[in-house]
């Protein structure tokens, strides 16, 4: 890669690149997304590798792993390029069958095409089936056409665009301008408009500034910015340096949480080639402008999400939230003026640029423009990411591009915005989804996490999840979120134990009206929203438990009840050898007993028999 | 014994100044696989951070040990997927399988087992990692076949 010293040397080397491609060229692209990777995808590829050597393939064919495409129900997914072929749930076995029937001679291999569980209509292209057809791809147009490891992809695909543009014709104001009118507010949650925010930033006097980007995605149930982070990590630093010569920003700061190696090691890559083509550094594409960016890795604490936190983390400090004002565009990191910005928000910087301020307000609603991505998974056909104008319905996004919900069960709830969020109950799938209606059911847009339930889950046990998961993290600064998580975690023993009294639930609502106003951060302020959002959607629930001494979605451990029977039971000793307490006895081959006493109610044998045998009540 | 030369190495790669603190103890994290008293003081020193501040944060961060992990890590997701899809009675199988509680290290040293907030792969619930391996869908009775590769690994290394 050479270094381009100027607008005009980066121009010229587009002109090679795309003089040197061929649209035609054969390309198989395997996807390496978060959903993939745990499904086998290296392998995958290096069948791939194998297989392509061995028919001679090599010269005719390119061989890529790609970011998330997207349907990750159905991984390992392959697309085949220039056709658009999309097989699905393909294991190293099926490899050879692939190159040979379509690499070689341009044939489909049926059974791993995508069947519509709706239509059981077959879709050979990627363009023909459902999840794909009703969504709007912005922030993850890149991520099935590019190796996140090659800038040349990148470049090729109009990358850097949007920094040629601000650099050679527009000033810092136009920039913050051009962002302000096209209505784009973060995508982190709380959904305060960039352009605001980038303004206040830049009229703060001062010559030190910085920018940040909150890769720290710990809402449990989201993964929409490791896939952008892993699969277009240029896309998020192009809008990064556009917004550093925004606010005038000389120095940025990535924060990445640990337990996403690859997205760390891929930005990593990013910025080194970054630095080395000129985009990153000193006078940047001959511009006079100074901007450089580093990696800061998180240590897994789920407050360093919030931003005060964030940046203490960066300080050397634990992760602890300062009260707001002043706001970080104000004072920030090491008290300097410091505009920080999710990974989401930052990807969508540069398109914004290059198609302009209207096109982007054109989509979306009245108050929250462009699209929003959602990592769409539970009780849904097609688990995956989805990108959706704002205002999509959740009836849509659950049903139409996901499916519907598996196994003919029934849709109970949609948990949105992690666990600052709430449970969305039925009676809201027509809801469209943005920043304000979310806001008026109780929940929050959050970062993008949509968890389906179904049937199957208990309410009692998601909002006590999200309880314990708030108790685990509170940072422990201030007593209402602290003590406040701790009581609620107590309630929920009770609860789930059959001990609780009906004083219970109003003793939970006055908690919750304390945690909201007298927390200091946001984690504990809306650490209520799933106590509330079950408490008004789906009270039977509760009552059923501290009333009835029942679960009725069978989920609380303390309130159910395993036995055997005898009847279905072949004493195949499954369960026997997975009890952890020793409860379960009986001779081989015949049916077999679970000791009430010794029984923990863990459910493994439940799990493991494989003759339905053990029975749960 | 300290071994100087290896913690010079990693201090080097930065400015030196108490906000290299926190990749400067990942780092040693990384190598050590925990951090060892007389590095944490060095750090502290070289620093000019006081060791009380030092211990706090590597307190307050889940990454950081003060007594060594075993040779596998094993992360069990329980986000808010997992937790739906049984990441719990998974957690509980390795445990009882292991003969180790969560948090803690095989007495042998091989595995240690941790649960974890969200390791973002939602769409394979229930999910969990060994070392860098991920593993998806994975049900209770995979449990023993998932493990066995890295237990004959811990046989054959002397």
């Amino acid at each position: 890669m050479p270094r381009f010293a100027t607008v005009d040397q980066l121009r010229q080397y587009r002109r090679q690149l795309a003089a040197g491609y061929d649209p035609q060229q054969l390309q198989v692209l395997v996807c390496a997304g978060p959903g993939c990777l745990p499904l086998g995808s290296l392998e995958v590829a290096a069948a791939f590798r194998t297989a392509c050597a061995e028919k001679g393939l090599n010269e005719r064919v390119i061989l890529k792993t790609s970011g998330c495409q997207g349907l990750c129900a159905k991984g390992v997914r392959v697309l085949i390029r220039p056709q658009e072929i999309s097989y699905e749930q393909v294991t190293v076995e099926d490899v050879p069958e692939i190159v040979a029937t379509t690499l070689v001679n341009g044939g489909i291999v049926d059974r791993l095409v995508h069947q519509d569980p709706l239509s059981q209509a077959k879709c050979i292209h990627k363009w023909e089936i459902p999840f794909y057809q009703h969504q709007h791809l912005m922030v993850l147009r890149h991520l099935d056409l590019l190796d996140p490891e090659s800038l040349d992809d990148y470049l090729r695909l109009g990358g850097y665009l949007s920094l040629e543009k601000v650099l050679l014709g527009m000033t810092p104001e136009e920039v913050i301008d051009l962002v302000e009118r096209s209505g784009l507010r973060g995508r982190g949650g709380a959904g305060f408009p960039t352009g605001r925010k980038w303004r206040l930033c830049r009229e703060v006097p001062g010559e030190v500034k910085f920018i940040i980007c909150n890769g720290d995605e710990g809402d449990p149930g989201a993964f929409m910015d490791r896939a952008v982070m892993e699969g277009d990590p240029h896309a998020v630093l192009e809008g990064m340096i556009v917004g550093a010569y925004a606010i005038g920003a000389r120095r940025g700061y990535i924060y990445v949480r640990h337990e996403y190696p690859l997205a760390v090691k891929r930005l990593q890559l990013a910025i080194d080639q970054a630095r080395e083509a000129g985009f990153l550094g000193q006078d940047i594409l001959g511009s006079g402008f100074d901007f450089d960016l580093r990696i800061a890795r998180g240590s897994g604490a789920f407050v360093c999400g919030e931003e005060t936190a964030l940046m203490a983390s960066i300080e050397g400090l634990i992760g602890e939230p300062i009260p707001r004002p002043p706001y970080p565009a104000q004072s920030g990191l090491f008290g300097q003026p410091t505009v920080i910005n999710n990974v989401e928000t930052w990807a969508n910087v540069p398109e914004i640029i290059n198609r302009g301020a209207e096109w982007y307000a054109s989509l979306g609603t009245e108050r929250s423009k462009g699209t929003k991505v959602f990592s769409l998974v539970g009780a849904v056909n097609h688990t995956g990411l989805v990108e959706v104008p704002m205002g999509t319905t959740l009836r849509q996004i659950i049903f139409d591009l996901g499916g519907g919900i598996p196994g003919g069960k029934e849709f109970k709830a949609v948990q949105t915005g992690g666990p600052s969020g709430g449970c969305i109950p039925k009676q809201f799938l027509d809801l469209p989804v943005d920043y304000d209606s979310l806001q008026e059911v109780g929940s929050i847009m959050g970062s993008g996490g949509m968890i389906v339930m179904d049937e199957t889950s208990c309410m009692v046990d998601v909002a006590r999840y999200f309880i314990g998961f708030l108790y685990e993290e509170s940072c422990g600064k201030c007593t209402p979120c602290r003590e406040g998580l701790r009581q609620l975690v107590h309630l929920y023993e009770d609860i789930i134990h059959g001990r609780a009294e009906e004083g219970h639930l109003a003793l939970m609502e006055e908690l919750c009206a304390v945690m909201r106003s007298a927390s200091i951060c946001g984690l504990g302020q809306s650490a209520v929203n799933p106590v509330l959002t079950t408490l008004k959607y789906f009270r039977e629930e509760y009552e059923a438990h501290i009333r009835d001494k029942k679960c009725p979605a069978l989920v609380c451990r303390p309130l159910l009840k395993y036995t055997i029977d005898p009847e279905a039971c072949t004493g195949c000793l499954a369960c026997v050898r997975e009890c952890p307490v020793g409860a379960i006895s009986g001779r081989k081959k015949e049916p077999q007993e679970i000791d009430q006493e010794l029984c923990v109610k863990c459910g493994l044998c439940y799990e493991v028999c494989q003759f339905d045998a053990v029975r749960r009540e | 014994m300290m071994d100087a030369a290896r913690l010079e190495t990693i201090i080097s790669r930065y400015d030196g100044e108490p906000y290299d603190l926190i990749p400067i103890l990942q780092d040693i994290q990384d190598s050590y696989g925990f951090l060892p008293k007389e590095e944490v003081k060095a750090v502290a020193r070289r620093l000019k951070v006081p060791l009380t501040q030092v211990y706090s944060v590597a307190t307050f961060y889940k990454m950081f040990t003060l007594v060594p992990k075993g040779r596998h890590q094993i992360r069990v997701c329980l986000g808010t997927t997992c937790h739906l899809k049984g990441g719990q009675r998974l957690a509980d199988s390795l445990s009882s399988r292991l003969g180790v509680k969560v948090g803690h290290t095989t007495a042998d040293g091989q595995f240690s087992l941790e649960t974890v907030g969200c390791l973002g792969s939602c769409a394979q619930a229930p999910v969990m990692m060994i070392d860098d391996h991920y593993f998806g869908r994975v049900t209770v009775d995979k449990v023993p076949k998932l493990l066995k590769p890295f237990q004959q690994a811990a046989d054959s290394t002397p």
